[in-house]
């Protein structure tokens, strides 16, 4: 049964690589961003929105009249993060701020290098410092420091002074994935060299890889089943395009395959035979790596290969008698 | 409109890591135990269902969609998914039932936070062009919130205390609560802060869980012959992303959708205020208007214990279960979503 599974996980990072479009009012503020100057937008009270926004958050009307603001101003409330996180932008203690910029009726978020927690307060003037080199992004202002530090860097002038009209916002984040214990089980087994699936208790189905429950019957499945190499070539599909970072060199096959005694098929590839030659019903066998390469993946099966067996007819596929049934 | 009832909810515990449980290893506890409670098999017996959950939380693309696999979809049912807490499944049902096209409903929420780092995960909901980038994360925006109230006066360090030692007894009678425990407010601003001028007693845990509901018209529940509690009102409010322009100490859609909702129009026994951080149950007890003659947060609240995407439904199923039990005749759930409060919903529930 399936109750003393240990815990396998995994840590990965999921990045999602944006591209994003700005549309004109953004992108007319980072444009000025990259040129170090600060522009609110006029709402329709007449007041300043910083930073712009398209509509106005009350009238909702579009908003098209951009301000020049300074850049410098006071704090309006404010935190403190003794120990940053590995995604924030300063790695020593910081305060994040809602900063209202002379010339600006709303305050905007930004952070603060002030060195120690006792030299916030709010109320206190603030002023931008700017990167030594600018792309257009929030990131441009490198923080702001109180107004008395005399900043001496150097700033390179701006590489560009077209409008920006995309920004690139990859996100990068990440994880420690840890598998069920349906599936912490599965992966116990095939590093063993065993092929082991569930069945349901309502409609005798067995599932593999299983998932813990049965998703036509709605109910946990704990019995374990295990099955043989052979199985049966429910679909395929033929592959011709590379695709990036797969290591396998196309034309290759791809099957759904039914395992003896199972009644659902899963993805794995075909190989050992002519492409032309795959059809639907054709009768095949994994063939594992060695031993020594065993892991607790479905990569332990190198791939499928044909037998010589008689076809299966298609409707008889996934429900190939076992003694359980 | 049409009243709708709800017949029963069950929740799982709060846990800071679920570890080897996936999202159906988590959801399937939570349903058995509303099909038992209703009298029914499984989502075969409703006529919609609806979840929320968030993939992000735990990194894995089409989460919502595995955890079908907890339902017996086969034959295909009538399902749908938010990707929000699963309180707006409750709406979203709700208003199902109040078109006429649904007369029960099952709803479930879950969330598995531990894998990833969640005030960073959930920094990514924000603007993406100009807080997203920064990485800001929701710590940081209630910190700033609770600034705001301080320097006003409007509270003090102490009240934000006496509200964590509030949750936390309160929770010692909730057996599904993560944080419980009998400290006094002096005891609690012994403590450091964290994200100054939070301490980490005023922020909520971060946990993994389920809940589980079912609601239908009160023809059908009277035909499962089962106790309920009947949704009288509920509404939904979201506040500007532009953050600079709202006023932070309050909350202005609160206000509104309680009017709405129509929580003043009796006298509210119990509230469950969706509360993330200390200081906003003082914000949300304002805005709905609520007095020291109403119970906030018997359960402990979600500083005992914060499911991300089940809390607000779980909100709502603790007034509901309250009303079933008889200890209460009237009651108000609220459930939020993004930073300071930026998106609320109210719902008001009365005894038979």
């Amino acid at each position: 049964m399936s109750s003393s599974a240990e815990i396998l996980s995994q840590a990965f990072t999921l990045g999602y690589t944006y591209t994003r479009s700005t549309g004109p009012i953004v992108g007319q503020f980072l444009t000025s961003l990259r040129a170090r100057k600060m522009v609110g937008i006029k709402a329709s009270d007449g007041k300043v929105l910083m930073p712009p926004v398209e509509f106005d958050p009350i009238s909702a009307a579009a908003l098209t009249e951009f301000v020049d603001v300074a850049d410098a101003g006071v704090v309006k409330t404010w935190c403190w993060v003794k120990e940053p996180r590995k995604a924030h932008p300063s790695d020593k203690p910081f305060a994040w701020a809602m900063i209202q910029l002379d010339g600006a009726d709303t305050p905007m978020l930004h952070w603060v290098d002030a060195g120690d927690e006792a030299a916030m307060s709010t109320g206190m003037r603030v002023k931008v410092r700017w990167a030594e080199e600018t792309k257009g992004l929030m990131s441009d202002v490198n923080g702001f420091v109180p107004e008395a530090v005399a900043l001496l860097g150097e700033l390179k002038p701006a590489t560009s002074d077209e409008q920006i009209t995309g920004m690139e916002a990859p996100i990068y984040l990440t994880y420690n994935f840890t598998a069920g214990k349906a599936t912490a089980r599965y992966l116990q087994s095939m590093k063993k060299g065993k092929l082991v699936g569930q069945r349901c208790p309502n409609c005798r189905n067995v599932y593999i890889p299983p998932r813990g429950s049965c998703a036509a019957c709605g109910v946990p499945t704990e019995e374990e089943v295990t099955l043989g190499n052979k199985a049966t070539v429910e679909s395929f599909t033929i592959v011709y395009i590379p695709i990036p970072g797969n290591p396998i060199k196309p034309p290759y096959v791809i099957a759904n395959l039914v395992l003896d005694g199972a009644n659902l098929s899963f993805l794995h590839l075909l190989s050992e035979c002519k492409n032309e030659e795959v059809r639907i019903g054709m009768r095949v066998e994994a063939l594992w790596k060695p031993e020594a390469e065993w892991g607790y993946a479905m990569e332990n099966i190198q791939y499928f290969k044909p037998i010589d067996e008689p076809d299966v007819p298609v409707d008889q596929i996934g429900k190939l008698i076992d003694e359980g049934r | 409109m049409r009243d709708v009832a709800i017949v029963a909810f069950a929740q799982s515990n709060c846990q800071r890591d679920a570890g080897a449980q996936n999202e159906v290893e988590l959801i399937m506890p939570v349903l058995t135990e509303v099909f038992k409670q209703t009298g029914i098999k499984s989502a075969q017996d409703v006529d919609f269902t609806c979840s929320g959950s968030c993939d992000y939380q735990q990194g894995a693309a089409f989460a919502f969609v595995a955890g079908v696999d907890a339902l017996g979809a086969v034959p295909p049912i009538k399902e749908s998914h938010v990707e929000m807490d699963a309180a707006w499944a409750l709406y979203e049902a709700w208003l199902k039932i109040q078109m006429g096209t649904a007369e029960s409903a099952l709803l479930y929420g879950f969330g598995k936070s531990s894998p990833g780092e969640l005030p960073i995960v959930l920094s990514q909901q924000l603007d993406p062009y100009y807080l997203a980038p920064l990485w800001v994360d929701t710590i940081a925006f209630a910190a700033m919130q609770a600034r705001t109230m301080l320097d006003s006066g409007e509270i003090t360090e102490a009240d934000m205390a006496e509200v964590v030692a509030r949750s936390r007894n309160n929770a010692l009678k909730n057996p599904h609560a993560q944080l419980k425990g009998d400290q006094t407010v002096a005891d609690l601003l012994k403590e450091a802060t964290y994200v100054s001028p939070l301490r980490r007693h005023d922020c909520c845990p971060i946990s993994d869980g389920a809940c589980a509901m079912i609601i239908c018209t009160i023809e059908k529940a009277e035909e499962w012959g089962k106790p309920y509690a009947i949704i009288k009102g509920i509404d939904h409010r979201i506040e500007t992303h532009h953050i600079g322009s709202r006023d932070l100490s309050r909350s202005v859609s609160t206000e509104i959708a309680g009017k709405a909702a129509g929580v003043a129009d009796g006298p509210v026994d119990v509230a469950e205020l969706y509360a993330p951080f200390s200081h906003q149950e003082i914000i949300l007890k304002k805005a709905l208007g609520l007095g020291d003659d109403t119970v906030i947060n018997p359960s402990g609240g979600v500083l005992a214990g914060n499911v991300m995407m089940a809390s607000g439904l779980s909100r709502i199923g603790e007034v509901a279960m309250r009303i079933i039990r008889g200890e209460a005749k009237r009651g108000v759930a609220h459930a939020t979503s993004g930073p300071c409060l930026q998106q609320n919903l109210i719902t008001v529930l009365e005894a038979k």
